[in-house]
Protein backbone atom coordinates (compact mmCIF):
# COMPACT_ATOMS: atom_id res chain seq x y z
CA UNK A 1 0.00 0.00 0.00
CA UNK A 2 1.38 3.40 -0.65
CA UNK A 3 -0.28 6.82 -0.36
CA UNK A 4 0.74 9.96 -1.75
CA UNK A 5 -1.18 13.30 -1.88
CA UNK A 6 -0.98 17.11 -0.99
CA UNK A 7 -0.73 18.20 3.01
CA UNK A 8 -3.61 20.24 4.29
CA UNK A 9 -2.31 21.77 7.94
CA UNK A 10 -4.39 22.20 10.84
CA UNK A 11 -3.72 22.62 14.34
CA UNK A 12 -4.02 21.59 17.68
CA UNK A 13 -7.29 20.07 19.00
CA UNK A 14 -9.30 20.18 16.09
CA UNK A 15 -12.76 18.99 17.37
CA UNK A 16 -15.24 17.08 15.68
CA UNK A 17 -17.44 20.03 15.89
CA UNK A 18 -14.99 21.74 13.20
CA UNK A 19 -14.92 18.19 11.37
CA UNK A 20 -18.46 18.17 11.07
CA UNK A 21 -20.74 20.59 12.81
CA UNK A 22 -23.66 18.96 14.24
CA UNK A 23 -26.10 21.04 12.53
CA UNK A 24 -25.69 18.57 10.01
CA UNK A 25 -25.59 15.25 11.90
CA UNK A 26 -29.35 14.34 10.91
CA UNK A 27 -27.99 12.82 7.76
CA UNK A 28 -25.58 9.44 7.48
CA UNK A 29 -24.98 9.84 4.04
CA UNK A 30 -21.28 10.12 3.26
CA UNK A 31 -21.46 12.70 0.07
CA UNK A 32 -23.73 14.74 2.21
CA UNK A 33 -21.21 15.04 5.17
CA UNK A 34 -18.36 15.17 2.90
CA UNK A 35 -19.61 18.58 1.53
CA UNK A 36 -19.29 20.18 5.39
CA UNK A 37 -15.89 18.63 6.41
CA UNK A 38 -14.10 21.28 8.27
CA UNK A 39 -16.33 23.84 7.20
CA UNK A 40 -15.80 25.95 10.91
CA UNK A 41 -12.28 26.19 10.25
CA UNK A 42 -12.13 26.47 6.55
CA UNK A 43 -15.91 26.87 4.30
CA UNK A 44 -14.18 26.14 1.19
CA UNK A 45 -12.17 23.03 2.41
CA UNK A 46 -14.30 20.24 0.60
CA UNK A 47 -13.90 22.06 -2.59
CA UNK A 48 -10.22 22.50 -2.06
CA UNK A 49 -9.07 19.08 -1.13
CA UNK A 50 -8.10 16.22 -4.05
CA UNK A 51 -8.41 13.25 -3.62
CA UNK A 52 -5.66 11.07 -1.78
CA UNK A 53 -4.89 14.35 -0.23
CA UNK A 54 -3.41 14.07 3.60
CA UNK A 55 -4.56 15.86 6.79
CA UNK A 56 -1.44 16.89 8.91
CA UNK A 57 -2.64 18.24 12.26
CA UNK A 58 -1.42 18.83 16.31
CA UNK A 59 -2.59 17.34 19.21
CA UNK A 60 -5.91 15.89 20.21
CA UNK A 61 -7.30 15.21 17.08
CA UNK A 62 -10.79 14.51 17.25
CA UNK A 63 -11.32 15.65 20.45
CA UNK A 64 -14.92 15.60 21.56
CA UNK A 65 -18.31 13.73 20.69
CA UNK A 66 -18.39 10.09 19.36
CA UNK A 67 -19.48 10.58 16.16
CA UNK A 68 -18.84 8.66 13.49
CA UNK A 69 -19.77 11.20 11.09
CA UNK A 70 -16.35 12.55 11.41
CA UNK A 71 -14.36 10.22 10.08
CA UNK A 72 -16.64 9.47 7.63
CA UNK A 73 -16.87 13.08 6.19
CA UNK A 74 -12.98 12.78 6.65
CA UNK A 75 -12.95 9.96 4.20
CA UNK A 76 -15.92 10.91 2.24
CA UNK A 77 -14.32 14.03 0.83
CA UNK A 78 -10.97 12.17 -0.65
CA UNK A 79 -8.80 12.41 2.08
CA UNK A 80 -6.54 9.08 2.25
CA UNK A 81 -4.86 9.57 5.72
CA UNK A 82 -4.59 12.20 8.73
CA UNK A 83 -1.53 12.22 10.39
CA UNK A 84 -1.33 13.95 14.14
CA UNK A 85 0.29 14.52 16.52
CA UNK A 86 -2.38 12.72 18.91
CA UNK A 87 -5.73 11.41 18.29
CA UNK A 88 -8.72 11.74 20.25
CA UNK A 89 -9.44 8.57 21.89
CA UNK A 90 -12.90 7.62 20.15
CA UNK A 91 -11.60 9.29 17.12
CA UNK A 92 -8.75 6.92 17.14
CA UNK A 93 -11.30 3.90 17.73
CA UNK A 94 -13.95 4.84 14.86
CA UNK A 95 -11.30 5.97 12.16
CA UNK A 96 -10.04 2.10 12.31
CA UNK A 97 -13.70 0.90 12.57
CA UNK A 98 -14.34 2.73 9.50
CA UNK A 99 -11.42 2.33 7.52
CA UNK A 100 -9.95 5.57 7.29
CA UNK A 101 -6.15 5.58 8.00
CA UNK A 102 -4.70 7.27 10.99
CA UNK A 103 -1.19 8.27 12.07
CA UNK A 104 0.59 9.52 15.08
CA UNK A 105 3.67 10.87 14.16
CA UNK A 106 4.92 14.31 15.81
CA UNK A 107 8.03 14.44 14.15
CA UNK A 108 5.88 14.63 10.45
CA UNK A 109 3.45 16.97 11.86
CA UNK A 110 6.81 19.53 12.94
CA UNK A 111 8.39 18.91 9.73
CA UNK A 112 5.55 19.53 6.51
CA UNK A 113 3.66 22.61 5.69
CA UNK A 114 0.99 22.77 4.05
CA UNK A 115 0.90 22.29 0.34
CA UNK A 116 3.99 19.64 0.90
CA UNK A 117 3.84 16.42 -0.75
CA UNK A 118 3.78 13.20 1.14
CA UNK A 119 4.18 9.57 -0.33
CA UNK A 120 3.04 7.15 2.65
CA UNK A 121 4.08 3.58 3.11
CA UNK A 122 1.59 2.09 6.12
CA UNK A 123 2.86 -1.08 6.52
CA UNK A 124 6.34 0.24 6.94
CA UNK A 125 5.33 3.39 9.38
CA UNK A 126 7.70 5.46 6.77
CA UNK A 127 6.33 8.94 5.29
CA UNK A 128 8.40 10.57 2.84
CA UNK A 129 8.25 14.40 2.02
CA UNK A 130 8.64 14.53 -1.37
CA UNK A 131 8.60 18.50 -1.31
CA UNK A 132 11.26 18.81 1.52
CA UNK A 133 13.75 15.34 0.58
CA UNK A 134 12.57 14.12 3.90
CA UNK A 135 11.80 10.66 6.18
CA UNK A 136 9.96 10.17 8.98
CA UNK A 137 8.75 6.97 10.70
CA UNK A 138 6.19 6.27 13.29
CA UNK A 139 5.57 3.60 15.88
CA UNK A 140 4.31 0.19 14.24
CA UNK A 141 0.67 -0.94 14.61
CA UNK A 142 -0.23 -2.72 17.69
CA UNK A 143 -0.92 -6.27 15.92
CA UNK A 144 -4.92 -6.06 16.90
CA UNK A 145 -5.50 -2.63 15.28
CA UNK A 146 -3.49 -4.36 11.89
CA UNK A 147 -6.05 -7.16 12.11
CA UNK A 148 -8.99 -5.14 12.12
CA UNK A 149 -7.40 -2.95 9.09
CA UNK A 150 -6.45 -6.41 6.61
CA UNK A 151 -10.28 -8.05 7.60
CA UNK A 152 -11.26 -4.45 6.08
CA UNK A 153 -12.72 -2.51 9.21
CA UNK A 154 -14.15 -3.70 12.96
CA UNK A 155 -17.46 -5.59 11.34
CA UNK A 156 -15.66 -7.76 8.41
CA UNK A 157 -13.50 -8.86 11.60
CA UNK A 158 -16.29 -9.61 13.74
CA UNK A 159 -18.18 -11.69 11.05
CA UNK A 160 -15.07 -14.15 10.69
CA UNK A 161 -15.82 -15.65 14.37
CA UNK A 162 -19.56 -15.12 14.27
CA UNK A 163 -21.83 -18.03 14.73
CA UNK A 164 -25.40 -17.66 14.33
CA UNK B 1 -0.31 -15.56 45.19
CA UNK B 2 -1.44 -12.22 46.46
CA UNK B 3 -3.17 -10.03 43.93
CA UNK B 4 -1.57 -6.85 42.51
CA UNK B 5 -3.35 -3.93 43.94
CA UNK B 6 -5.44 -1.72 41.67
CA UNK B 7 -7.52 1.45 40.31
CA UNK B 8 -10.97 0.94 40.02
CA UNK B 9 -10.56 0.88 36.29
CA UNK B 10 -8.02 -1.97 36.74
CA UNK B 11 -10.34 -3.88 39.08
CA UNK B 12 -13.66 -3.21 36.54
CA UNK B 13 -11.94 -4.96 33.72
CA UNK B 14 -9.63 -7.62 35.79
CA UNK B 15 -13.25 -9.00 36.85
CA UNK B 16 -15.12 -8.36 33.79
CA UNK B 17 -12.57 -9.80 31.47
CA UNK B 18 -12.13 -12.75 33.56
CA UNK B 19 -8.63 -12.49 33.99
CA UNK B 20 -7.95 -12.23 37.20
CA UNK B 21 -5.39 -9.09 37.19
CA UNK B 22 -4.93 -6.64 34.11
CA UNK B 23 -2.48 -4.77 33.66
CA UNK B 24 -2.07 -1.19 31.74
CA UNK B 25 -2.01 -1.18 28.00
CA UNK B 26 -3.26 -4.94 27.66
CA UNK B 27 -5.96 -5.20 24.91
CA UNK B 28 -8.40 -7.17 26.66
CA UNK B 29 -12.07 -8.13 25.31
CA UNK B 30 -14.77 -7.66 28.14
CA UNK B 31 -18.65 -8.56 28.00
CA UNK B 32 -21.06 -5.30 28.10
CA UNK B 33 -23.66 -4.76 30.64
CA UNK B 34 -25.19 -1.93 28.84
CA UNK B 35 -25.49 -0.56 25.05
CA UNK B 36 -26.48 2.89 23.96
CA UNK B 37 -26.99 4.78 21.40
CA UNK B 38 -29.60 7.87 20.55
CA UNK B 39 -30.97 9.31 17.45
CA UNK B 40 -27.87 10.68 15.81
CA UNK B 41 -25.50 7.60 16.31
CA UNK B 42 -28.24 5.34 16.31
CA UNK B 43 -29.14 5.60 12.96
CA UNK B 44 -25.53 4.67 11.92
CA UNK B 45 -25.12 1.67 14.48
CA UNK B 46 -28.22 0.38 13.12
CA UNK B 47 -26.97 0.65 9.54
CA UNK B 48 -23.96 -1.01 9.98
CA UNK B 49 -25.45 -3.88 12.39
CA UNK B 50 -28.26 -4.47 9.17
CA UNK B 51 -25.36 -4.50 6.60
CA UNK B 52 -24.11 -7.75 8.89
CA UNK B 53 -27.41 -10.21 7.91
CA UNK B 54 -27.22 -10.66 11.43
CA UNK B 55 -30.70 -11.93 12.74
CA UNK B 56 -30.61 -11.09 15.91
CA UNK B 57 -28.88 -8.60 18.87
CA UNK B 58 -26.75 -9.89 21.62
CA UNK B 59 -29.59 -9.59 24.08
CA UNK B 60 -32.44 -6.97 23.56
CA UNK B 61 -32.61 -5.85 27.30
CA UNK B 62 -28.99 -4.46 27.54
CA UNK B 63 -29.37 -2.02 24.59
CA UNK B 64 -30.48 1.50 24.90
CA UNK B 65 -31.91 3.74 22.57
CA UNK B 66 -32.45 7.58 23.34
CA UNK B 67 -34.35 9.58 21.36
CA UNK B 68 -32.87 12.85 22.68
CA UNK B 69 -30.92 14.58 20.34
CA UNK B 70 -32.65 16.78 17.64
CA UNK B 71 -36.05 15.91 19.71
CA UNK B 72 -38.66 17.13 19.72
CA UNK B 73 -38.08 16.24 16.05
CA UNK B 74 -36.72 19.01 14.56
CA UNK B 75 -36.87 18.61 11.02
CA UNK B 76 -38.13 15.83 8.36
CA UNK B 77 -34.55 14.60 8.49
CA UNK B 78 -34.62 14.36 11.96
CA UNK B 79 -37.94 12.81 12.00
CA UNK B 80 -36.72 10.18 9.71
CA UNK B 81 -33.43 8.96 12.01
CA UNK B 82 -36.32 8.19 15.12
CA UNK B 83 -38.73 6.62 12.67
CA UNK B 84 -35.27 4.37 12.04
CA UNK B 85 -34.59 3.83 15.56
CA UNK B 86 -38.32 2.82 16.27
CA UNK B 87 -38.63 0.44 13.87
CA UNK B 88 -35.56 -1.10 14.71
CA UNK B 89 -36.34 -0.93 18.47
CA UNK B 90 -39.74 -2.69 17.30
CA UNK B 91 -38.40 -5.64 15.14
CA UNK B 92 -35.62 -6.68 17.50
CA UNK B 93 -37.36 -6.09 20.70
CA UNK B 94 -34.90 -3.66 22.47
CA UNK B 95 -36.13 -3.28 26.24
CA UNK B 96 -35.25 0.37 26.53
CA UNK B 97 -36.33 2.29 23.87
CA UNK B 98 -36.92 5.93 24.89
CA UNK B 99 -38.85 8.54 22.69
CA UNK B 100 -41.80 11.35 23.35
CA UNK B 101 -42.92 12.15 26.74
CA UNK B 102 -41.01 9.25 27.88
CA UNK B 103 -37.97 10.30 27.21
CA UNK B 104 -34.63 12.67 28.53
CA UNK B 105 -31.04 13.54 28.16
CA UNK B 106 -29.39 10.03 28.26
CA UNK B 107 -26.94 10.62 30.69
CA UNK B 108 -29.60 11.48 32.98
CA UNK B 109 -32.15 9.18 32.27
CA UNK B 110 -30.26 5.96 32.29
CA UNK B 111 -29.15 6.61 35.80
CA UNK B 112 -32.42 7.78 37.05
CA UNK B 113 -33.82 4.47 35.58
CA UNK B 114 -31.81 2.61 37.82
CA UNK B 115 -29.86 1.58 34.45
CA UNK B 116 -26.20 1.27 35.93
CA UNK B 117 -24.26 1.01 38.34
CA UNK B 118 -21.47 -0.15 39.67
CA UNK B 119 -19.07 -2.94 38.12
CA UNK B 120 -20.93 -2.47 35.14
CA UNK B 121 -19.33 -2.41 31.46
CA UNK B 122 -21.17 -0.04 29.53
CA UNK B 123 -20.43 1.50 26.04
CA UNK B 124 -22.30 4.29 24.55
CA UNK B 125 -21.90 5.82 21.05
CA UNK B 126 -22.22 9.33 23.15
CA UNK B 127 -18.98 10.34 24.10
CA UNK B 128 -20.35 11.60 27.56
CA UNK B 129 -20.86 7.67 28.65
CA UNK B 130 -18.48 8.39 30.79
CA UNK B 131 -20.87 10.62 33.40
CA UNK B 132 -21.94 6.69 34.87
CA UNK B 133 -18.43 6.74 36.06
CA UNK B 134 -19.84 8.86 39.05
CA UNK B 135 -21.72 5.37 39.66
CA UNK B 136 -18.74 3.27 39.52
CA UNK B 137 -19.41 1.76 36.20
CA UNK B 138 -16.36 1.46 33.52
CA UNK B 139 -18.76 3.81 30.88
CA UNK B 140 -16.87 5.02 28.42
CA UNK B 141 -17.91 6.43 24.89
CA UNK B 142 -16.97 4.51 21.40
CA UNK B 143 -18.35 4.95 17.63
CA UNK B 144 -21.40 3.77 16.08
CA UNK B 145 -19.15 0.56 14.54
CA UNK B 146 -18.33 -0.19 17.52
CA UNK B 147 -21.33 -0.36 19.20
CA UNK B 148 -22.82 -2.60 16.31
CA UNK B 149 -20.21 -4.92 16.95
CA UNK B 150 -20.86 -5.11 20.51
CA UNK B 151 -24.95 -5.49 19.84
CA UNK B 152 -23.59 -8.75 17.60
CA UNK B 153 -21.20 -10.41 19.68
CA UNK B 154 -22.19 -8.71 23.41
CA UNK B 155 -18.24 -7.85 23.85
CA UNK B 156 -16.05 -4.69 23.11
CA UNK B 157 -12.22 -4.52 23.07
CA UNK B 158 -10.55 -2.25 25.01
CA UNK B 159 -6.78 -0.99 25.88
CA UNK B 160 -6.53 -0.93 29.98
CA UNK B 161 -5.72 2.67 30.65
CA UNK B 162 -3.10 3.86 32.64
CA UNK B 163 -5.02 6.01 35.74
CA UNK B 164 -4.47 9.68 36.94
CA UNK B 165 -5.73 9.54 40.45
CA UNK B 166 -6.96 13.41 41.27
CA UNK B 167 -7.60 14.08 45.20
CA UNK B 168 -9.89 16.89 46.48
CA UNK B 169 -10.01 18.05 50.08
CA UNK B 170 -10.88 20.72 51.52
CA UNK B 171 -14.37 23.17 51.94
CA UNK B 172 -16.14 24.64 49.03
CA UNK B 173 -16.51 27.73 49.16
CA UNK B 174 -20.59 28.63 48.62
CA UNK B 175 -21.75 28.92 45.24
CA UNK B 176 -19.24 26.51 44.34
CA UNK B 177 -20.13 23.16 42.95
CA UNK B 178 -18.60 19.97 40.97
CA UNK B 179 -18.58 22.05 37.68
CA UNK B 180 -16.18 24.20 39.26
CA UNK B 181 -14.07 21.32 40.23
CA UNK B 182 -14.26 19.85 36.99
CA UNK B 183 -13.65 22.74 35.06
CA UNK B 184 -10.32 23.87 37.40
CA UNK B 185 -9.40 20.56 36.68
CA UNK B 186 -9.16 19.99 33.04
CA UNK B 187 -7.95 24.07 33.15
CA UNK B 188 -5.08 22.55 35.18
CA UNK B 189 -4.31 19.61 33.03
CA UNK B 190 -5.58 20.65 29.64
CA UNK B 191 -7.99 19.47 27.08
CA UNK B 192 -5.33 16.35 26.37
CA UNK B 193 -4.46 16.14 29.72
CA UNK B 194 -5.74 12.41 30.51
CA UNK B 195 -6.07 11.56 27.13
CA UNK B 196 -6.54 7.72 26.70
CA UNK B 197 -6.48 7.42 30.50
CA UNK B 198 -8.82 6.42 33.45
CA UNK B 199 -9.49 9.50 35.52
CA UNK B 200 -10.25 8.56 39.29
CA UNK B 201 -12.04 11.30 41.31
CA UNK B 202 -11.97 11.21 45.38
CA UNK B 203 -11.30 12.83 48.55
CA UNK B 204 -13.29 13.75 50.95
CA UNK B 205 -14.88 16.74 48.86
CA UNK B 206 -15.89 14.34 46.48
CA UNK B 207 -17.55 12.69 49.03
CA UNK B 208 -19.19 15.50 49.85
CA UNK B 209 -21.07 15.90 46.87
CA UNK B 210 -24.12 15.31 45.54
CA UNK B 211 -24.52 12.26 43.29
CA UNK B 212 -26.08 15.27 40.81
CA UNK B 213 -22.65 17.12 41.30
CA UNK B 214 -20.66 14.07 41.00
CA UNK B 215 -22.06 13.11 37.57
CA UNK B 216 -21.26 16.18 36.31
CA UNK B 217 -17.77 15.82 37.07
CA UNK B 218 -17.61 12.05 35.35
CA UNK B 219 -19.37 13.51 32.64
CA UNK B 220 -16.56 16.06 31.48
CA UNK B 221 -13.78 13.85 32.30
CA UNK B 222 -14.16 12.82 28.42
CA UNK B 223 -13.24 16.85 27.87
CA UNK B 224 -9.92 15.77 29.27
CA UNK B 225 -9.56 13.17 26.69
CA UNK B 226 -10.22 10.35 29.69
CA UNK B 227 -11.47 7.56 28.64
CA UNK B 228 -13.67 6.90 31.88
CA UNK B 229 -14.14 9.19 35.10
CA UNK B 230 -14.78 7.00 37.91
CA UNK B 231 -15.17 7.29 41.84
CA UNK B 232 -15.91 4.55 44.82
CA UNK B 233 -19.45 3.30 45.64
CA UNK B 234 -19.92 4.84 49.33
CA UNK B 235 -22.97 5.34 51.05
CA UNK B 236 -24.46 8.24 48.92
CA UNK B 237 -23.73 5.68 46.16
CA UNK B 238 -25.58 3.32 47.57
CA UNK B 239 -28.79 5.32 48.74
CA UNK B 240 -29.12 6.48 44.86
CA UNK B 241 -28.77 3.09 43.35
CA UNK B 242 -31.31 1.51 45.87
CA UNK B 243 -34.74 1.55 44.61
CA UNK B 244 -33.67 1.81 41.08
CA UNK B 245 -30.93 -0.43 40.56
CA UNK B 246 -31.96 -3.76 40.13
CA UNK B 247 -28.58 -5.80 40.28
CA UNK B 248 -26.33 -6.49 43.26
CA UNK B 249 -25.05 -3.03 44.65
CA UNK B 250 -21.36 -4.36 45.34
CA UNK B 251 -18.73 -2.09 46.86
CA UNK B 252 -16.18 -0.86 44.72
CA UNK B 253 -13.00 0.85 45.95
CA UNK B 254 -9.45 1.03 45.12
CA UNK B 255 -6.96 -0.81 46.63
CA UNK B 256 -4.38 0.28 48.56
CA UNK B 257 -0.70 0.71 47.16
CA UNK B 258 -2.62 0.50 43.70
CA UNK B 259 -0.29 2.29 40.89
CA UNK B 260 -0.93 5.75 39.69
CA UNK B 261 0.72 7.26 36.59
CA UNK B 262 0.36 10.39 38.63
CA UNK B 263 -1.39 12.05 41.34
CA UNK B 264 -3.04 15.67 41.64
CA UNK B 265 -4.39 16.95 44.78
CA UNK B 266 -6.55 20.08 44.60
CA UNK B 267 -7.31 22.08 47.75
CA UNK B 268 -10.82 23.20 47.03
CA UNK B 269 -11.32 26.22 49.62
CA UNK B 270 -8.85 28.03 47.43
CA UNK B 271 -11.50 27.38 43.96
CA UNK B 272 -13.99 30.20 42.82
CA UNK B 273 -16.39 29.92 40.61
CA UNK B 274 -14.80 29.77 37.11
CA UNK B 275 -15.96 29.77 33.41
CA UNK B 276 -14.50 28.03 30.38
CA UNK B 277 -13.90 30.63 27.43
CA UNK B 278 -14.31 30.01 24.79
CA UNK B 279 -13.26 28.06 23.05
CA UNK B 280 -11.87 25.35 24.53
CA UNK B 281 -12.93 23.60 27.85
CA UNK B 282 -9.99 23.58 29.53
CA UNK B 283 -9.32 28.12 28.60
CA UNK B 284 -10.83 28.77 32.61
CA UNK B 285 -10.68 31.94 34.71
CA UNK B 286 -12.17 32.70 37.58
CA UNK B 287 -15.40 34.67 37.62
CA UNK B 288 -13.81 37.06 39.71
CA UNK B 289 -11.31 37.96 37.24
CA UNK B 290 -13.35 38.68 34.35
CA UNK B 291 -13.93 41.89 32.61
CA UNK B 292 -17.53 42.95 31.86
CA UNK B 293 -18.64 40.05 29.51
CA UNK B 294 -22.16 40.80 28.17
CA UNK B 295 -24.54 37.75 27.40
CA UNK B 296 -27.32 37.57 24.60
CA UNK B 297 -28.56 33.67 26.21
CA UNK B 298 -28.30 31.69 29.12
CA UNK B 299 -28.74 27.76 28.72
CA UNK B 300 -29.41 25.97 31.86
CA UNK B 301 -29.57 22.26 31.09
CA UNK B 302 -27.82 19.31 29.22
CA UNK B 303 -26.14 15.69 30.57
CA UNK B 304 -23.81 17.91 32.31
CA UNK B 305 -25.95 20.08 34.15
CA UNK B 306 -29.81 19.34 33.83
CA UNK B 307 -30.60 17.70 36.95
CA UNK B 308 -33.14 18.52 39.78
CA UNK B 309 -30.06 19.97 42.05
CA UNK B 310 -28.71 22.07 39.09
CA UNK B 311 -32.36 23.54 38.52
CA UNK B 312 -33.03 23.92 42.08
CA UNK B 313 -29.70 26.04 42.53
CA UNK B 314 -30.91 27.98 39.59
CA UNK B 315 -34.62 28.43 41.25
CA UNK B 316 -32.72 30.08 44.35
CA UNK B 317 -31.01 32.47 42.66
CA UNK B 318 -33.95 33.23 39.63
CA UNK B 319 -36.76 33.43 42.40
CA UNK B 320 -38.11 36.91 42.33
CA UNK B 321 -35.89 38.21 40.23
CA UNK B 322 -35.83 39.11 36.67
CA UNK B 323 -33.84 37.96 33.70
CA UNK B 324 -32.27 40.82 31.86
CA UNK B 325 -34.14 42.17 29.20
CA UNK B 326 -30.95 41.41 26.72
CA UNK B 327 -30.86 37.66 27.36
CA UNK B 328 -32.89 34.83 26.35
CA UNK B 329 -32.76 32.50 29.33
CA UNK B 330 -33.61 28.85 28.54
CA UNK B 331 -33.87 26.14 30.93
CA UNK B 332 -33.79 22.58 29.86
CA UNK B 333 -34.93 20.12 32.62
CA UNK B 334 -33.10 16.62 31.64
CA UNK B 335 -35.79 14.47 31.99
CA UNK B 336 -39.19 13.78 32.28
CA UNK B 337 -39.15 12.86 35.94
CA UNK B 338 -36.65 15.79 36.49
CA UNK B 339 -39.50 18.08 34.75
CA UNK B 340 -42.08 17.17 37.42
CA UNK B 341 -40.12 17.64 40.18
CA UNK B 342 -39.40 20.40 39.35
CA UNK B 343 -42.97 21.21 39.09
CA UNK B 344 -43.53 20.04 42.31
CA UNK B 345 -41.26 22.12 43.83
CA UNK B 346 -42.36 25.20 42.37
CA UNK B 347 -39.15 25.90 40.19
CA UNK B 348 -40.52 26.08 37.04
CA UNK B 349 -43.25 28.84 38.35
CA UNK B 350 -39.99 30.68 39.66
CA UNK B 351 -38.56 30.19 36.37
CA UNK B 352 -41.57 31.30 33.91
CA UNK B 353 -42.04 33.87 36.42
CA UNK B 354 -38.31 35.67 35.91
CA UNK B 355 -39.12 35.66 32.12
CA UNK B 356 -37.09 32.19 31.23
CA UNK B 357 -38.38 29.64 28.97
CA UNK B 358 -38.07 26.33 29.99
CA UNK B 359 -37.85 23.62 26.97
CA UNK B 360 -39.15 19.87 27.06
CA UNK B 361 -36.14 17.59 28.25
CA UNK B 362 -33.74 17.52 24.98
CA UNK B 363 -30.32 18.01 24.07
CA UNK B 364 -30.81 21.01 21.68
CA UNK B 365 -28.72 24.00 22.15
CA UNK B 366 -25.77 22.16 23.78
CA UNK B 367 -24.85 20.83 20.27
CA UNK B 368 -26.29 23.83 18.13
CA UNK B 369 -29.23 21.39 17.38
CA UNK B 370 -31.86 23.57 17.69
CA UNK B 371 -33.86 25.39 20.71
CA UNK B 372 -31.98 28.29 20.86
CA UNK B 373 -29.09 28.79 18.20
CA UNK B 374 -26.56 31.78 18.45
CA UNK B 375 -26.19 34.13 15.30
CA UNK B 376 -22.69 35.69 14.32
CA UNK B 377 -21.58 37.33 17.13
CA UNK B 378 -23.70 36.42 19.83
CA UNK B 379 -22.34 35.06 23.31
CA UNK B 380 -23.96 32.55 25.68
CA UNK B 381 -23.28 30.99 29.22
CA UNK B 382 -23.94 27.77 29.33
CA UNK B 383 -23.93 24.56 32.12
CA UNK B 384 -22.92 22.92 28.95
CA UNK B 385 -19.57 20.89 28.73
CA UNK B 386 -18.36 22.10 25.54
CA UNK B 387 -17.77 25.37 24.11
CA UNK B 388 -15.93 24.57 20.63
CA UNK B 389 -16.40 26.90 17.72
CA UNK B 390 -19.56 26.96 16.30
CA UNK B 391 -20.99 24.23 19.08
CA UNK B 392 -24.14 26.36 19.83
CA UNK B 393 -24.90 27.95 16.06
CA UNK B 394 -22.76 30.06 14.13
CA UNK B 395 -19.29 29.49 13.34
CA UNK B 396 -18.51 33.28 15.05
CA UNK B 397 -20.66 33.13 18.15
CA UNK B 398 -18.87 32.19 21.74
CA UNK B 399 -20.14 29.89 24.57
CA UNK B 400 -18.57 30.20 28.45
CA UNK B 401 -19.17 27.34 30.33
CA UNK B 402 -20.30 27.76 33.65
CA UNK B 403 -22.32 25.77 36.74
CA UNK B 404 -25.94 26.89 37.17
CA UNK B 405 -25.11 29.31 40.12
CA UNK B 406 -22.87 31.41 37.45
CA UNK B 407 -25.16 30.78 34.66
CA UNK B 408 -28.59 31.96 37.09
CA UNK B 409 -26.58 34.90 37.97
CA UNK B 410 -25.77 36.02 34.64
CA UNK B 411 -29.18 35.92 33.13
CA UNK B 412 -30.30 38.64 35.56
CA UNK B 413 -26.79 40.84 35.59
CA UNK B 414 -26.88 40.21 31.63
CA UNK B 415 -23.06 39.82 32.01
CA UNK B 416 -20.77 37.29 33.57
CA UNK B 417 -21.28 37.14 36.94
CA UNK B 418 -21.56 35.20 40.27
CA UNK B 419 -24.53 35.20 42.88
CA UNK B 420 -22.53 37.24 45.09
CA UNK B 421 -23.01 40.13 42.78
CA UNK B 422 -26.78 39.73 43.64
CA UNK B 423 -26.42 39.99 47.13
CA UNK B 424 -26.56 35.67 47.97
S1 LIG C 1 -26.71 17.25 26.44
FE1 LIG C 1 -25.10 17.87 25.05
S2 LIG C 1 -23.30 16.78 25.68
FE2 LIG C 1 -25.05 15.79 26.66
S3 LIG C 1 -25.62 14.11 25.31
FE3 LIG C 1 -26.80 15.89 24.71
S4 LIG C 1 -25.61 16.91 23.10
FE4 LIG C 1 -24.26 15.49 24.15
Amino acid sequence: MRIKGKVWKFGDNIDTDVIIPARYLNTTDPEELAKHCMEDADPEFSKKVKKGDIIVAGKNFGCGSSREHAPIAIKGCGISCVIAESFARIFYRNAFNTGLLILECPEAVKNTQEGDELEIYPEEGKIVNLTKGEEYYTKPLPEFMKKILDAGGLIPYVMQNYKD
Amino acid sequence: MKKRPMTLAEKILSLKSGKGSVEPGELIEVPVDLTLANDITGPLAIKVFEKTGVKKVFDPEKIALVMDHFTPNKDIKSAEQVKLCREFAKKFGIKHYYEGGASGIEHALLPELGLVGPWDVVIGADSHTCTYGALGAFATGVGSTDLAAAWITGKTWFKVPETIKFVYYGKLKPWVSGKDLILYTIGDIGVDGALYKAMEFSGEAIKNLSMAERMTMSNMAIEAGAKVGLMEVDRKTRCYLRGRYKKEIKPLKADKGAKYLEVREYDVSKIDPVVAMPHLPSNVKPVKELPRIYIDQVVIGSCTNGRLEDLKVAAQVLKGRKVNPNVRCIIIPATPRVYQEALKKGYLRIFVEAGAIISPPTCGPCLGGHMGILAKGERAIATTNRNFVGRMGHPESEVYLASPAVAAASAVLGYIATPEELGL
